[in-house]
């Protein structure tokens, strides 16, 4: 599915990834984790093409074509989601009206026919109503005075909609209560598939009781410094990231 | 401010040498023709505004108007029968229609009569003095645009709206300019407004482009006690045109008044609005949005005069700027020592889409009362990176992520238009051009 070769990138002249190699194969989950300042945004903002950076060397590939020439529009397109670890909000802009150009933007770019009014309705009131979204949150400007929750909610209400292939959850986790992380996880889960991966990045293990990674990668200093299984999450909350702030710097 | 005038401009010396004609064949009684040569010894003394004149800073009409223009005549039937092809951007709109071309009123495109509604045809007014009774005394700043106006005026209505008249349509202005050949313009409008009365007035001004045609046109509206008034322009002049326009409004006890003036096409305009409180409670609410690009120059100057107390302003102006294009947004309010309890809020907001456009901002509060809450802010920008690129990582492409900010930020001005079918109308006209501009 995703294959990252050798990425080296800086902004403003600082170094942010050094050399970072990753592997994410069809179908499955796999969880980033890492201190504060390793690089995980940085990593999820590259591989959904935001252009404040600068990318020295490496690759990125989906399903073996490399995305680092495509425009952010066109990522989306190819089936690339990145739910931001802070959503913006957007005065002005319906949700519905937002939510309904993006589904006929990607639709276009890939050469499907335009989702009927009625069946889009349909798809928004079906994932809404598992994601405990109100209607009238659909109203009003997106994301605009939405509570820290209830906009990672509509971060996934977006990826259940669009449903793309490659899943980015940037700390989806962080600022939900228990019941709003359940119902979130739970959105997540219900996405999981054998066409569909994920790269969870958290800072804590606690998501992923909810969210169970197949494979579990490491993060400092820009590289991925240890992979493993599930139970590797588990050894971080013991011991922290002491052990890994030492042992790339 | 020094009065004196350099020598004078080619336009200058030529409106100078047009008057004494114009004159005589202008429709006036005599009360009429000593207000023309007033307004005309005001211009004469002080020439065209140029950039020393401070309320002019940033729009420099001596420079500008090259040309004085002969006066438009009457329109013939072919001219009227030609201009039945121009798109009506309130085709829409179920309205009490008038038709003013080349500053004419022309009664066979107009609505005869309106229930509770005094209509008249200026031209007629200005020699027979009915109902003109308060012409030229809405605005009376100290301005040469005004004056010009004032000497030249040729046309127009006068509509006297009677007490406690609640309107069920929209009384749709129209004004077109006609022909190929550039003409000078000078239109007027009077509207009163009775006690308790409600109305909605649009104005929509069309002309073809590529001619270098101008208009200096006059919209006063005398608002008694408790009346209700909304009021939306449409500037769609031709892209060479030149258009001044001045809107007079005197505003009586709890009078609620909210004006919108939506800028598209013309090379320069400039939109100045005098505001009187003349009665407590009074709400104003005086907007404006601009969408300008090549080499445009909008401008828009307000001079809000708060002289009774609670009084409540709010003015909100947008500003989408492309290309080498110009904005301009002067507010000025005025809060009297007696106007306690004033409650105003400005604020001008710009887009710039490309590094040559310009916003110029110039917010100012003079305060003489001293129990006052008054605020005023102004940003200007390019539109927000970080917003771009979140829409295009939900796969909208570059020109229509664009697109959809630029909608929200005119549409928060939009908002304040209360009749659905003219808010739509503008709406449509905004799509029109940010879809032009995605795809140029
Ligand atoms: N726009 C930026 N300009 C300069 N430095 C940045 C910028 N964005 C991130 N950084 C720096 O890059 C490093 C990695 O940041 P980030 O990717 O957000 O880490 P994480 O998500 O793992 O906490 C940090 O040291 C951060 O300060
Ligand atoms: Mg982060």
């Amino acid at each position: 599915m995703l294959e990252i070769r050798n990425l080296h990138v800086s902004i403003e002249d600082k170094k942010i990834l050094n050399g970072l190699n990753l592997t994410v194969h069809d179908g499955e989950v796999a969880a980033i984790m890492g201190p504060n300042g390793s690089g995980k945004s940085t990593l999820s903002y590259v591989i959904a093409g935001k252009e404040d950076y600068e990318i020295h060397d490496g690759e990125i590939l989906l399903d073996g074509e490399n995305v680092l020439e495509m425009e952010p529009d066109a990522r989306a397109a190819a089936g690339i989601f990145l739910a931001f670890q802070y959503p913006l909000e957007i005065p002005g802009v319906a949700t519905m009206t937002f939510l309904k150009a993006a589904m006929q933007a990607q639709r276009k770019a890939r050469g499907e026919d335009e989702l009927s009014t009625a069946e889009f309705m349909k798809r928004v009131r079906d994932q809404a109503g598992h994601l405990g979204i109100p209607q009238d949150m659909l109203k009003r400007g997106l994301n605009v005075g939405f509570s820290g929750g209830e906009k990672k909610r509509m971060e996934i209400l977006q990826m259940a909609l669009l449903e793309p292939k490659f899943c980015i959850l940037d700390e989806t986790d962080s600022g939900l209560d228990i019941d709003a992380l359940k119902i979130v996880s739970e959105g997540v889960n219900r996405l999981r598939g054998k066409d569909r991966s994920f790269l969870v990045i958290t800072h804590y293990q606690r998501l992923l009781n909810y969210i169970v990674p197949d494979t579990v990668h490491v993060m400092a200093h820009g590289q991925v410094v240890k992979s493993g299984g599930k139970e590797l999450a588990l050894e971080l909350e013991a011991n922290g990231y002491a052990d890994y702030k030492t042992l790339a710097a | 401010m020094s009065d004196v005038t350099p020598i004078r401009t080619p336009a200058e010396s030529a409106l100078i040498a047009a008057f004494p004609a114009a004159r005589k064949s202008l429709p006036g009684n005599a009360h009429v023709i000593a207000l023309r040569e007033a307004a005309f010894n005001r211009f004469e003394a002080k020439g065209l505004p140029h950039r020393r004149v401070e309320e002019w800073k940033y729009t420099d009409l001596r420079t500008a108007m090259r040309d004085a223009l002969p006066l438009a005549q009457a329109p013939q039937a072919a001219t009227l029968a030609a201009l039945g092809h121009v798109a009506d951007p309130f085709a829409q709109l179920d309205a009490y229609r008038i038709t003013i071309v080349d500053g004419h009123h022309v009664p066979s495109l107009s609505v005869d009569a309106i229930k509770g509604v005094t209509l008249r045809d200026l031209a007629a007014s200005l020699s027979t003095g009915d109902g003109i009774a308060s012409l030229g005394t809405m605005a009376k700043a100290d301005d040469s645009a005004l004056a010009l106006n004032a000497a030249f005026m040729q046309g127009g209505v006068v509509i006297e709206i009677a007490k406690g008249v609640a309107l069920d349509k929209p009384i749709y202005l129209r004004f077109l300019v006609s022909g190929d050949k550039p003409h000078a313009i000078y239109p007027r409008v009077l509207v009163t407004v009775g006690e308790g009365a409600s109305a909605t007035l649009i104005e929509a001004h069309q002309g073809a482009d590529g001619i270098a045609y101008q208009v200096n046109g006059v919209v006063e509206i005398k608002a008694g006690a408790k009346t209700h008034i909304q009021h939306v322009r449409l500037n769609a002049h031709g892209d060479a045109a030149i258009d001044l326009s001045s809107l007079g409004t005197d505003l009586g006890e709890a009078a609620e008044f909210k004006s919108l003036n939506f800028v598209m096409r013309p090379a320069l305009t400039r939109h100045q609005v005098f505001a009187r409180f003349s009665g407590e409670h009074i709400k104003l609410d005086v907007s404006g949005a601009a969408l300008l690009k090549g080499k445009q120059h909008a401008d828009s100057t307000l001079y809000v005069d708060h002289a009774m107390p609670h009084g409540e302003s709010r003015e909100l102006f947008k500003h989408v700027i492309d290309d080498e294009a110009v904005g301009v947004f002067q507010g000025k309010i005025v809060v009297q020592q007696i106007a306690q309890k004033t409650d105003g809020r400005m604020m001008s907001q710009a887009i710039l889409l490309s590094d040559d456009a310009t916003m110029n901002n110039k917010p100012e509060l003079e305060i003489f009362a001293d129990d006052v809450a008054c605020g005023h802010g102004a940003t200007c920008g390019a539109l927000d990176e970080d917003l771009l690129f979140y829409l295009r990582a939900r796969g909208l492409p570059k020109p229509e992520a664009e697109a959809l900010m630029l909608a929200a930020f005119v549409g928060e001005a939009l908002e304040k238009i209360e009749n659905d079918a003219v808010r739509e109308a503008l709406e449509a006209q905004t799509q029109h051009w940010l879809l032009s501009r995605a795809i140029k």
